[in-house]
């Protein structure tokens, strides 16, 4: 089952390394295309381990309001889902080891067409797929096509899937598995390392894959606590936040803006290679 | 596509309908949408469950409706004999109430103290904040802010009830955004509540659900008309937003033959102006809110606000088996504008006195374009799912008159 992707390798050389991993979030195209591929250029640098590439949707059901205006400020800058697809290819010609998820909603892809998607995302240097909308109910449409294609499949557990479901979700999921630290949308509320470390305990009895922790981070510190009982944490909004801080009244990118993400990103990787 | 043994066998275990319907939810949702079909499944053919609702029904939302032989329209389009479903005379004057109440009583069984609900015209919201008001239950209403302000009677209606009306500004603040806003709750709050969507669409058991508790319309339906004309309706209209009045109606008679059935869908400023809710005759498959279906969107599969001048047949999409029954040819869906349905309004005022909602008003609409053609003894019943109370002041401000 398990495909060999640059995800696998990351995270076998961060075993080695006797360390957790951070992965950071952003939305392809926020706030403009060429502000959104500096940010991401520069990801790797600042010690992001993984990036999950959002692909902005109208309608993000799973997502809290940092992110929601994230995919509406890349929608109205002219982001498709060609356009994120460049974003990557453009990306691996400089950096060949960083792996890419990209994290989103069906139907963009569904629309694209997904064998035209998988081909076109493989050939742009793609590594694994996180989809909200997606469960293992409707694995034919993008889980199973996408594991014959050679990318990894994330699958998303959540405190509400039971002992029972557990197996079922894992029966496909490749790559990690990304724990949802809460029952929410993302960027609201945080729980506590307290609660986490029992669930990411029971999803790591049933699996050897990676197992990383996302909703609710926001802090160097609390990345930290997670970094000590999973291996990665996964930030997103907390990053995006700091885009929308630096914009100016007509919601253009100030100058300096992918820095001061570069900058609060490493941050965040200290306080995950401190744990 | 061959001729189906029955229409009505839907959904398969998956929720599907052909290719459409499905769970296509977040993994938080997904163990609730589990307990929903397992307590649905539990409880729909359990007679105490069912005594009860009949009970509810009979006695609080005030069913049977009547169906009406509108002799006025008849005899002004001189030709179908047309017939209309009462749904409007139901308490809280529309069909929502139909489903409110069979899923109130299961949320309860379910031990469920806190309601939420989408809604566009309102209707919906009021079903739903009523039936909480009944039986003592918390209720939350999430509502586009667009809706809030061209709704405002019914947003009064649903705090007088006690509900919590949310605006929802987030996306384009239209009753789709309400669905996201309500899903976003739900997936924060899923231990003590309940999700009541209000059409037949959403992640399965919704669409199923919702129509089996509105297709006591069409049940009705062919009872009555049995007993006043002796035989089966030769066609069926209603009109369509996510479909759920029209699905109560169709679902009963989609095995018989001889019936000729047609929805009716918002072509707003008309379709080639591309603003319109036409979702089967102007978009195409896509997945949005747990089931794949018909919807508006672009090229790069983002969703497009809908236009209509009713709010409730506002909604990019439709129900999944209204998706299915379009592309298997059972039904035959049309599309109706803005325009056509305020005139329509203002006919079925003056000529039967009844005041029709705006959504209803495209049922009209398309009944007086196809009536006149048919012959006397053709039986047309068409779905009267609400009353125009709530619309008077949006149909003054069409019609420029100062209230």
């Amino acid at each position: 089952m398990s495909v060999e992707t640059r995800i696998t390798r990351r995270f076998a050389a961060l075993k080695e390394e006797g360390r957790s991993g951070l992965i950071t979030f952003v939305t392809a195209g926020d706030p403009d295309y060429d502000t959104a591929a500096e940010i991401l250029n520069g990801l790797a640098e600042a010690g992001a381990d993984l990036i999950e590439l959002g692909m902005p949707f109208s309608d993000p059901m799973a997502d809290g309001p940092a992110i929601q205006v994230s995919s509406q400020r890349a929608l109205r800058a002219g982001q498709t889902l060609k356009k994120t697809l460049k974003m990557v290819r453009d990306y691996r010609a400089r950096d060949a080891d960083t792996p890419i998820i990209l994290m989103g909603y069906y139907n963009p892809i569904y629309i694209y067409g997904v064998d035209e998607f998988l081909s076109d995302a493989v050939e742009a240097g793609v590594d694994g797929l996180i989809m909200v909308d997606l469960p293992p109910e409707e694995e034919s449409e993008l889980c199973l096509p996408a594991i014959e294609a050679g990318v990894n499949f994330i699958y998303l557990t959540a405190p509400t899937t039971t002992e029972k479901r557990l197996p079922r979700v894992l029966e496909n999921a490749s790559g990690f598995v990304y724990y949802v630290s809460i029952t929410g949308i993302t960027g609201t509320r945080s729980a506590t390392s307290a609660d986490i470390r029992p669930h990411v305990d029971r999803i790591r009895a049933h699996t050897d894959l990676p197992i990383a922790v996302g909703f609710g981070i926001t802090t160097p510190d609390q990345a930290a606590d997670i970094a000590g009982i999973a291996d990665a944490a996964v930030v997103g909004s907390a990053v995006v936040k700091v885009i929308t801080d630096n914009l100016d009244e007509n919601g253009r990118a100030k100058p300096g803006l992918a820095g001061k993400v570069h900058d609060f990103v490493r941050s965040l990787a200290d306080g995950v290679r401190g744990a | 596509m061959g001729k189906l043994n029955t229409y009505r066998a839907g959904a398969d275990e998956g929720g599907h309908f052909g290719i459409f319907g499905g769970r296509f939810v977040a993994e938080t949702l997904m163990p609730l949408i589990l307990e929903v079909e397992q307590a649905y499944a539990r409880y729909k053919d359990d007679p105490e469950f069912l005594d009860e609702l009949n009970y509810y029904l009979k006695h609080y939302v005030g069913r049977p409706s009547p169906l009406y032989f509108a002799q006025r329209l008849t005899e002004h389009l001189g030709g179908a004999k047309i017939y209309m479903k009462r749904d409007e005379l139901n308490h809280t004057g529309a069909h929502k109430i139909n489903s409110t109440m069979g899923q109130i009583l299961l949320a309860k069984r379910m031990g469920k103290p806190r309601i939420i609900a989408e809604t566009g015209a309102g209707q919906h919201g009021v079903a739903t904040a009523t039936v909480c008001a009944l039986f003592g239950l918390q209720c939350v209403v999430y509502m586009g802010e667009t809706d809030v302000k061209r709704q405002s009677p019914n947003v009064f209606r649903m705090k007088l009830l006690g509900a919590e009306v949310v605006p929802v500004t987030s996306g384009t603040g239209t009753l789709k955004d309400a669905m996201n806003e309500a899903l976003r709750d739900w997936v924060a709050n899923v231990d003590n509540t309940y999700y009541l969507i209000g059409t037949v669409a959403g992640p399965h058991p919704y669409p199923t659900m919702v129509r089996d508790f509105q297709c006591v319309i069409g049940n009705e339906v062919r009872e009555q008309l049995h007993e006043a004309e002796g035989r089966l309706p030769d066609s069926l209209v209603a009109c369509i937003g996510g479909g759920s009045n029209a699905m109560g109606l169709f679902h009963p008679f989609l095995d018989d033959d001889s019936v000729k059935i047609i929805g009716v869908e918002a072509a707003g400023h008309g379709l080639e102006t591309g603003e319109h809710c036409a979702s089967l005759t102007g978009g195409r498959p896509g997945v949005l809110h747990g089931n794949r279906t018909y919807l508006l969107q672009t090229d790069d599969g983002q969703i497009k606000d809908g236009h209509s001048i009713s709010a409730g047949l506002d909604y990019p999409g439709i129900g999944p088996e209204h998706s299915w029954l379009h592309e298997t040819g059972r039904v035959d869906y049309v599309s109706v504008t803005d325009k056509e349905a305020l005139d329509a309004f203002q006919l079925c005022t003056r000529l039967e006195g009844i005041i029709p909602a705006l959504e209803p008003s495209h049922a009209v609409a398309h009944v007086e374009k196809i009536a006149p053609d048919l012959p006397t003894d053709h039986l047309l019943v068409m779905n009267m799912c609400g009353r125009g109370d709530k619309d008077v002041f949006a149909v003054a401000e069409h019609l420029g008159v100062e209230l």
